[in-house]
């Protein structure tokens, strides 16, 4: 493909090699003089001056291998001709990329590729694609004098049969087993770059090359790839030269003509990809080279999962009703807004001000968030806004502000290649976020520890040629005692990082918090009972962390989901603190985060309680900001968060919703409650892509944009924000800024937004994280992490560098309290709930792809143990219930859990997880205690009454009337 | 509503200082109006099964 690259993009050709850092060499090449650090390839200098040395077997974003030898080179005084890929440059050194000898060798490796390559370059999928195809072209090769001897016998791998009909046992099938590629043997040339690239950048060693010479192949290992340990991540058929390994898509559709930057809207990792387009269609998904966040790795769901755009379920007309007993009528887009304004305001009218409010959504942009709050603050006149960040990483922002002094996370994602001992706590990276856990891998093989907290055995415990050097198994629920029980041993045996802490902690507070956890009741000892942890290995993890040199910590859901969420984050922080562990690479406190824009929602102000940048909006100051640019006073108490939203519905006092790009029917924990909630009110908006669960209970449906509609920003977790662009015009006819702009004036705001840079620029004005960003410098820079602004104005890519941002770090005691969800004898099990690659939170989309190939249905994982007493085997039917509800689903028998845990995903409406869990919530910030639920399982013969007239309700209200015309 | 205040009194009562004070400070930080009503409500009723450092608190709260 000639590529047509919008924005107009640095330098993204195929530089032979991967950078190097080191002290520079200068050589000559062909005349001309270059310098590059110290052990850089002679290619890739080559390739600085723009000179393309041909080449098959290397590739950027792999190591070089050396085994094609297209790539031979002449060097003043050295005999031979070198492979220009693995010969790294010397000083002085005096290189001739074409000579007639090394012609001579191109065109006769090249011929013998050919050879034995099928030469059906006109039907070819790849044509104008690959590698090979140009190559041929550079080296000149015009005609191949090898054929197959005439008497038969065969010397190449593609073709089924001879002339006469004879198999040949060369020849293999293409393999399609994969949803999204194929796997085609007889044109692979064995240049070994798949196999480099699942090791190298993927990390999951699902491929070999079996056999030898002439016999060696690429082999999965097993039948297929479906059947492997294939992720499909899709960088074999990045790395591939040839149409071996190929994007189904590009075989159907062909190759694309243009292709524009954006970012993947799937999970907090934000990688960057390319879109490429013939017109308006998407063809592929490629993940960018120069994108910070992935450095042109990408996971299934970015790279593949994007056909939920086209699915037929996808909703693109605006619908009403007035009760949610009738079916939804279709209305253009006029009737359907002024019929939600009218509703909005009078429902104002009957009940208060405060009797609406609105949901923001961690998968719209930055700027569609900023509106939707906006709408509620400035046009609503109340606070009443919140978001589903409640129910993930809430406490991480309460327990890092007041310990640190912001909710950031302190590191970039590069940081990790510095780190020696990394500690995960509650995080499942390889599923979760799987872009990162291949970096963290990466660092692993190289060398770096592992601890890895968590009561599964998730696969980053142990996994190919990556093992971690502890794992502390611990009962959920437990995780404040376990790590005030690792600085227990931190500060008992002296492994504090002192002059760190005097340098920059209250010494106070350290002293009191010193005194608090030297208590020997918080000693691995004491607390082994309730946590289930191994005394010895948790001296052994401390010891560890503590001396291991950079250690970093990671954590995820696991941790803020508890009623102790927020304690825990404090714990982690102290954690850091104590062993001087922030504020410099290969360090931190990184929460990974699970949505797109989960960070972004978070700083875009969709909590109640504060205004965009963290600002609480009892301070009049703040408020006089806003005030100032948005023309209308804003009320100075906290507004409503989702549960209580819910909880004043029931009781007659909250009304509406306007719920933007959210399903908390299915997200948000105690379905019933849920569902009551809704049911209670007199006008939900749901705004979203399909009719989700929430719309069963909704009066007005708005068709929602995807992110290749509409132009924008996500903030991922390290705080990068990465640029949204518009690929296609919106199928639904309005991006969902257009759409809440036009609620928003058809309740008199008069809003006058005509692209989303505009609305950029209001948020730089009025926050200060946020004072230096605008789409030109994101244009310029690709991406910037905030802080942004005069004394950061390229953005920050490591927080607290030079002392804490409030002050002195404070310690916090982290007193363990037992949660109140507490097993007994009818409930004896405890449940935990989690996630899996190829699925995305509710599911609303991966499950709208072929995706549904690896992950059918949630299972209940359960021990062996806990199956046995139960009679239970493996794909049973088993009935799951709680205090709050009880579901069913089959079982899956596995040791990855222990005895007495049991674990789900939520991902599937059908099972509803979470009519189990309960609606205990972390004390500080109500975010759901998700991890821990007491549970029974017993056998069961199928779905439960309660799932029977749940899909009744979801089938009758999702009943649409044909449109009247 | 009275466990989600016991279990913020249970944090801050494992804290230095005044707990009273910091518990009044933190619902009027994060709580609306009407949930603050509700636990003015709830405790003059006698607020059963509230811990006392809520029932000092909610005095304090905005
Ligand atoms: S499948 Fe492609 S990348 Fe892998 S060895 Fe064959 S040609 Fe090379
Ligand atoms: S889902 Fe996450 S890891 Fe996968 S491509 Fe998208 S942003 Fe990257
Ligand atoms: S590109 Fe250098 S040997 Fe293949």
């Amino acid at each position: 493909m000639k590529d047509f690259i919008f924005p107009p993009m640095p330098d993204d050709r195929d530089m032979g090699t991967p950078v190097k850092e080191g002290k520079p060499v200068s050589l000559i090449i062909d005349g001309f003089e270059v310098t590059v650090p110290e052990g850089t390839s002679v290619m890739r200098a080559a390739a600085e001056l723009g000179i393309q040395v041909p080449k098959l077997c290397a590739t950027d974003s792999l190591e070089a291998f050396g085994s094609c030898r297209l790539c031979t080179v002449e060097i003043e005084g050295r005999r031979g001709t070198p492979a220009s890929c693995t010969t790294p440059v010397t000083e002085g050194m005096v290189v001739s990329t074409q000579s007639e000898k090394v012609r001579r060798i191109r065109k006769g490796v090249m011929e013998l590729y050919i050879s034995d390559h099928p030469l059906d370059c006109l039907t070819c999928s790849a044509n104008g694609d690959r590698e090979l195809q140009d190559m041929a072209g550079a080296v000149g090769l015009r005609d191949v004098r090898y054929k197959a001897p005439e008497d038969g016998g065969f010397v190449n791998h593609f073709e089924a049969r001879n002339t006469s009909g004879e198999a040949n046992p060369e020849w293999l099938p293409k393999d399609d087993s994969n949803p999204y590629f194929t796997y085609d043997p007889s044109k692979c040339i064995v240049c070994n770059r798949c196999v480099r690239a699942c090791e190298e950048v993927q990390g999951a060693f699902a491929l070999t090359i079996e056999g030898r010479g002439f016999d060696s192949r690429v082999s999965v290992g097993t039948e297929n790839f479906l059947a492997s340990d294939c992720v499909s991540c899709g960088a074999c058929v990045q790395a591939c030269p040839t149409a071996t390994l190929q994007e189904k898509s590009i075989i159907e559709m062909g190759t694309p003509d243009r292709s524009v930057v954006t970012t993947c809207a799937y999970c907090g990792v934000g990688c960057s990809f390319k879109a490429e387009m013939q017109g308006d269609t998407l063809v592929r998904m490629v993940p960018y080279k120069h994108g910070k966040a992935n450095r042109g790795h990408s996971c299934v769901k970015g790279r593949f999962a994007w056909g939920y755009a086209n699915h037929k379920e996808r909703i693109l007309n605006p619908m009403i009703r007035d009760s949610i007993d009738e079916p939804w009528r279709e209305v253009g887009w006029e009737e359907a807004i002024g019929f939600a304004a009218a509703k909005m305001r009078g429902l104002q009218e009957t009940y208060g001000r405060k009797s609406i409010g609105v949901i923001t959504s961690s998968r719209c942009t930055n700027e569609e968030t900023y509106l939707v709050q906006k709408l509620t603050r400035a046009v609503f006149g109340n606070n009443n806004t919140d978001t589903c960040a409640r129910v993930c990483h809430s406490p991480t922002g309460y327990g890092l502000g007041q310990t640190f002094g912001t909710s950031a996370g302190t590191q970039d994602f590069d940081s990790v290649e510095h780190t020696d001992v990394v500690l995960v706590i509650g995080a499942n990276p390889t599923d979760g976020h799987p872009v990162f856990a291949s970096r963290l891998k990466k660092r692993l093989r190289a060398g770096a520890k592992l601890i890895v907290i968590d009561p599964r055995r998730i696969d980053l415990v142990k996994s190919a040629h990556v093992e971690a050097a502890h794992h502390l198994a611990l009962r959920p629920g437990t995780n404040v005692a376990v790590v005030t029980a690792l600085a227990h041993v931190i500060v008992t045996e002296g492994l504090i990082d002192e002059a760190f802490i005097r340098e920059r902690c209250d010494w106070d507070e350290f002293q009191h918090f010193a005194a608090f956890v030297s208590d020997t009741r918080h000693s691995p000892e004491a607390t082994a009972l309730l946590t289930g942890v191994d005394p010895n290995e948790m001296r052994a993890a401390a010891r560890l962390f503590a001396r291991g040199g950079n250690g970093a910590i990671y954590y995820g859901l696991g941790v803020t989901e508890h009623s102790q969420g927020s304690t825990t984050v404090m714990s982690i922080a102290n954690l850091a603190m104590l062993t001087g562990n922030v504020g410099r690479p290969g360090v931190g406190v990184n929460p990974l985060r699970g949505q797109n824009n989960v960070q972004g929602s978070c700083d875009m102000g969709s909590f109640p309680h504060e205004l965009p940048g963290y600002r609480h909006v009892k301070n009049a100051d703040v408020r006089q900001m806003f005030e100032a640019v948005w023309g209308t006073p804003i009320d100075p108490e906290p507004g409503l968060r989702i549960p209580n939203m819910l909880d004043a519905a029931v009781d007659g006092t909250f009304k509406g919703l306007y719920c933007q790009g959210e399903d908390i029917l299915q997200s948000d924990p105690d379905t019933k409650h849920v569902a009551a909630g809704l049911a209670a009110m007199e006008c939900v908006i749901v705004h979203d892509l399909f009719l989700n669960e929430t719309a069963n209970y909704a009066h007005v449906f708005l068709p929602g944009s995807t992110f290749l509609e509409k132009d924008g920003t996500f903030t991922n977790a390290e705080r990068r924000i990465n640029r949204v662009r518009k690929v296609m015009a919106p199928r639904n006819g309005y991006g969902d800024w257009e759409v809440t702009q036009l609620l928003a004036n058809a309740m008199g705001a008069g809003w006058s937004y005509t692209h989303p840079s505009q609305i950029m620029d209001e948020i730089a004005a009025t926050t200060p994280s946020f004072a230096g960003v605008d789409y030109a410098l994101l244009e310029e820079k690709g991406s910037v992490q905030w802080p942004c602004n005069a004394a950061h104005p390229e953005g920050t890519p490591l927080m607290h560098v030079d002392g804490f941002v409030r002050g002195k770090g404070r310690f916090i005691v982290t007193e363990y309290v037992a949660t109140d969800e507490k097993t007994g004898p009818r409930f004896p099990l405890l449940l935990t709930t989690g996630r899996i690659l190829s699925q995305y939170n509710v599911g609303a989309q991966t499950r709208r792809t072929a995706n549904t190939i690896w992950h059918e249905a949630d299972l209940l994982e359960i021990h062996p143990h806990d199956a046995e007493n139960r009679g239970l085997t493996d794909g049973d039917w088993v009935r799951l219930a709680s205090r709050a509800g009880e579901t069913t689903l089959k079982a899956k028998v596995t040791d990855r859990v222990s005895p007495g845990v049991v674990y789900t995903t939520f991902h599937h409406p059908d099972t509803q997880a979470n009519v189990i869990t309960t609606d205990y919530s972390d004390w500080a910030t109500n975010c759901p205690e998700y991890k821990v639920t007491a549970v029974q399982v017993s056998s069961s013969n199928g779905p439960t009454d309660w799932q029977e007239d749940y899909a009744a309700q979801a089938e009758r209200a999702r009943r649409i009337l044909p449109a009247a015309e | 509503m009275v466990h989600m205040a016991n279990q913020i009194a249970t944090f801050f009562k494992s804290q230095p200082g005044d707990a009273t004070e910091k518990v009044a400070s933190h619902i009027g930080d994060f709580w609306e109006p009407r949930m603050r009503d509700q636990l003015r409500d709830y405790v003059n009723q006698g607020g059963a099964g509230l811990d006392r450092v809520v029932v000092e608190a909610a005095a304090l709260v905005r």
